[in-house]
């Protein structure tokens, strides 16, 4: 018999609870707000999907009913993607160690 | 591109978003991690642009829009204040929100371009995890807005409830449900649209009784449902990276919550049921009397902390308010010159998101080798001649470990009180976010600075 190619999904799904849920007890407290802001980008890859949809309409026509919801999300997910990640560059950059001056 | 080619690159880019998370563990991998995050990113985008294979006028119009929205968000990331991260965090979950909805629904209306069959008649496993998708990211948008509101000040922070709530919450949820059931059975596209105005409206109502205070859980709560929002979707799409990075906001998000309820000692339902720190919980100070109370100047404070030989600075989200991050590590700097030790301590829910105090003492240029968690540092306040408590309340009340009739019983509190002396800056002896009376402003060994938060800093560190 066969499998069903979504077992196959689900249980990459499901590995990857795992896999996040030890990545992120291993993040520092302090990093915690990077760690939102990051996150909140990489979930942006849902621009993905919007992608595909923007380009699904039928030969000529650019905007249809279905497209236009495409490309609406596209500029949703890019405000997250670069925002998240240039956000996240800046906070990152404001850490540091103390100077051994003394 | 071949399918097989896509979603191996797919797969890729999956784990570099674990990597970019993997990064987070220490402040020196964390730069690297975020770049991993935009190369996988990078990856995403182009395989879906050289697998769909179409460069026609769309592409370009495709092209534009991401533009756009990449430049408003570059400029959103320059231009934000650190003190508004909460805000801002709040802002983004609830675009992820909103764009999983529109994906959604351009997979319903038009299910041959994702190959999910033809309108009416779309698969049924796709049709329910598009509903999830759908459900879960008009949840994660109108509860996010209203959550982005309450932080802006533009809503008040207050709770706000009314008779019925839950019942009422507890049945729009059930019938979301039953939404879901009906619309699989009949594909029609009415149903489909109510399912998501109804979870718009559920968002809605879940966050509005749900506390300023109380925003770090919810934050990071959005921030758990903006990833399975997602992930939803990656099943509909067929799409690994979404799929991996679903799972890993998600739980990432109920990780973080998890962290918070722990820090304030409440289980999730009894915040996310709301309510907390309005009028109710007045009844434990009811039998107030006039406590006496000791007031001192800048420069009082000045004198202490000359002749202290190591100080532990306490920060809480009145600092933010205050923007008096950088007037306190002035401060520090000066108490440095007289070789007086500096830390400071952080409550895991001071402020108003995870982390929220360590980036703006980050900001101020405060190394992070000197700030500490509260586990890390308790047992120093024994030992420290003074503490300065700037903006925090709640997280100090040592009713916390004494009273069991206390709201925040049992919650994890910084000791500060063990210290020699205790300076606490606030502006008036108003109760603290819980509602409660803070038994640390009647102790002997405490001077309470009545003043604004930078004001004070700034007056101290021109008497030390």
């Amino acid at each position: 018999m066969e499998i069903d190619p979504f077992i196959f999904r689900l249980s990459i799904f499901i590995l990857s609870i795992f896999v996040g849920y030890y990545v992120v007890w291993s993040v520092t407290p302090s990093l915690h707000t990077p760690l939102m802001s990051v996150t909140n980008a990489i979930s942006s890859v849902i621009i993905v999907g919007a992608i595909i949809a923007a380009l699904s309409s039928n030969d000529g026509v650019v905007f249809s009913s279905s497209s236009i919801y495409g490309f609406l999300a596209i500029s949703l997910a890019a405000v997250n993607i670069f925002g998240g990640f240039l956000v996240t560059q800046r906070m990152l950059a404001m850490y540091k160690k103390k100077k051994k001056d003394k | 591109m071949s399918a097989n080619l896509s979603a191996i690159l797919y797969l890729v880019s999956g784990v570099l978003f674990i990597l970019a998370l993997r990064g987070l563990s220490s402040p020196e991998t964390s730069r690297q991690g975020n770049f991993f995050g935009i190369i996988g990113m990078v990856i995403a985008i182009s395989v879906t642009f050289l697998s769909a294979g179409n460069f026609t006028t769309g592409f370009v119009y495709v092209l534009i829009f991401l533009a756009f929205g990449g430049a408003l968000g570059a400029f959103i990331a320059y231009r934000i204040p650190m003190t508004a991260m909460p805000e801002l965090v709040a802002g983004f979950h609830s675009l992820v929100g909103l764009a999983a909805v529109f994906v959604a629904i351009s997979a319903f209306i038009n299910p041959q371009a994702f190959n999910l069959g033809t309108p009416g008649n779309i698969k049924l496993a796709s049709l329910i995890e598009m509903s999830i998708g759908a459900a879960v990211g008009a949840i994660t948008f109108s509860g996010s807005v209203i959550a982005f509101l309450k932080l802006q000040g533009i809503m008040s922070g207050a709770p706000i409830t009314f008779k019925g709530q839950h019942l009422l919450n507890a049945l729009i949820l059930v019938s979301i449900v039953i939404l879901t059931f009906y619309l699989c059975s009949s594909q029609s596209s009415k149903l489909f649209w109510i399912l998501i105005a109804v979870s718009f409206l559920i968002g809605f109502l879940i966050i509005i009784p749900i506390g300023g205070a109380d925003m770090p859980v919810v934050i990071s709560m959005l921030n758990s449902y903006s990833g399975w929002a997602a992930a939803g979707i990656g099943f509909t799409l067929e799409n690994t990276a979404l799929i991996i990075t679903g799972a890993l906001v998600g739980s990432s998000g109920a990780i973080l919550s998890y962290i918070m309820c722990k820090g304030m000692n409440r289980s999730f339902f009894n915040v996310i049921l709301g309510g907390f720190g309005g009028g109710e919980q007045t009844t434990s100070n009811q039998n107030k009397e006039q406590r006496p109370v000791k007031s001192g100047n800048a420069d009082d404070a000045a004198f202490l902390m000359k002749n202290a030989s190591s100080v532990i600075i306490v920060p809480g989200y009145g600092m933010a308010v205050a923007q008096a991050q950088h007037a306190l590590r002035e401060m520090v700097d000066t108490l440095k010159k007289n070789d007086i030790k500096v830390s400071y301590a952080i409550h895991p829910v001071a402020g108003r998101m995870p982390g929220h105090m360590n980036v703006l003492l980050a900001e101020a240029n405060v190394p992070y080798d000197e700030v500490f968690e509260l586990e890390e540092i308790n047992n120093d306040f024994a030992n420290a001649d003074v503490a300065f408590v700037i903006g925090a309340n709640d997280v100090t009340n040592p009713v916390a470990k004494t009273d069991p009739q206390s709201p925040i019983y049992g919650m994890p509190v910084l000791d500060v009180e063990k210290c020699k002396s205790v300076l606490f800056v606030k502006r008036s002896l108003s109760p603290g976010y819980a509602g409660i009376d803070n038994d640390l402003f009647y102790k002997e060994n405490t001077l309470m600075l009545f003043a604004d938060a930078k004001k004070m800093t700034e007056d101290i560190t021109k008497n030390l």
